[in-house]
């Protein structure tokens, strides 16, 4: 993974069929990146539906949470809407995995990133990463607790 | 390894021994077919071990795909501040498919509570925010899927069969060798 302290570079990706977005226009506050393997995963194990309910309390600590998954800006749109996602995932689809692979959290052998997580200060600097076991979803209690100890400071 | 916080206090639903040695905190969603199927085992273990288990149930309704859960949190809750809180928690896991407002409404008529007093605290803010700060010492505690477990404060990462003999072996070392 991209080190801690590191610059995190910037990208842009469709967060919808008609739209695309830079990691420097959301960086106007902290930002997560949630790398996961694929849309689709059961309901209520789902890392994507655990965010979903919690953007309320990382509004509350400035920051917005982003998925990046391979899959196209259509399946993520369908996925979006059966799950009422109010947060934008990214499609990292053309070149494959690109952006993934520039974050160092590409699998070669699955065609998929990996479950990875990311937290981005304003000033674009990489302030804490995590790997987790693909098949485990690694909840949220990693990033809370990286946002609180950066607003402490 | 992911820890409960906050650990086990007064402001938490507590069925069984409060004294027991060996804790069982679930984090639930009352609209989750998991939780639902993981309700009856919990029940069987609860008559197996007796006096020798705390049971805990802590809210962490995934509003977002399961739009009645929240709801039907807050009706327990209400229920709990009538002394009802296990009565309702049980009517709501075996009444998954019907938890509309005029279901929750009837549940608490069946309980005898003060109807009064039960719908205003059904819109109350009060209990909606033990709900919500349920669910955040959920997320704090590493919850990632419903339902979650948590045995004398650490995650329970196996399976819901294996659980009473995990839960067993805590009382008894001896018996397992």
């Amino acid at each position: 993974m991209l080190e801690v302290g590191t610059q995190a570079p910037d990208f842009e990706l469709y967060a919808a069929p008609d739209q695309k977005v830079k990691l420097s226009q959301l960086n106007v506050k902290k930002v997560i990146l949630a790398f996961y393997p694929a849309d689709w995963s059961p309901v209520c194990g789902d890392q994507m539906a655990l965010y979903n309910e919690m953007l309320q309390l990382f509004r509350k600590q400035n920051a917005v949470m982003v998925g990046i998954s391979v899959d196209s800006k259509w399946c993520h749109q369908a996925f979006s809407l059966d799950r009422k996602l109010h947060f934008p995932i990214l499609s990292d689809f053309e070149p494959k995995g690109a952006v993934a692979k520039l974050y160092q959290v590409y699998d070669e052998k699955e065609g998929e990133c990996k479950r990875a997580l990311y937290l981005i200060d304003e000033d674009g600097i990489i302030r804490w990463n995590y790997l987790s076991p693909v098949d485990i979803n690694p909840g949220a209690d990693g990033i809370l607790e990286a946002l609180d100890e950066m607003n402490k400071k | 390894m992911a820890k409960l916080k906050p650990p086990i206090s007064n402001k938490d639903h507590i069925q069984g021994n409060p004294e027991a040695s060996v804790e069982l905190v679930e984090y639930g969603d009352y609209q989750c077919p998991y939780c639902g199927q993981a309700y009856p085992v919990i029940k069987s273990i609860q008559a197996k071990m007796g006096d020798k288990l705390k049971f805990v149930f802590r809210n962490f309704p995934l509003s977002e795909i399961h739009q009645r859960a929240a709801y039907a949190a807050v009706a327990a809750e209400a229920a709990g501040f009538q002394d009802k809180f296990w009565e309702m928690h049980d009517i709501l896991f075996e009444n998954q498919r019907n938890l509309q407002d005029e279901d929750l409404i009837k549940y608490a008529e069946q309980l005898n509570l003060n109807m009064k007093k039960f719908q205003e605290d059904f819109r109350n803010r009060e209990y909606r925010e033990k709900v919500e700060s349920d669910f955040e010492s959920g997320v704090r505690s590493g919850v990632n899927a419903t339902p979650s477990f948590f045995i004398n404060g650490a995650k329970y990462e196996g399976s819901l069969e294996n659980m009473v003999h995990h839960l067993e072996n805590l009382i008894y070392p001896s018996a397992k060798g």
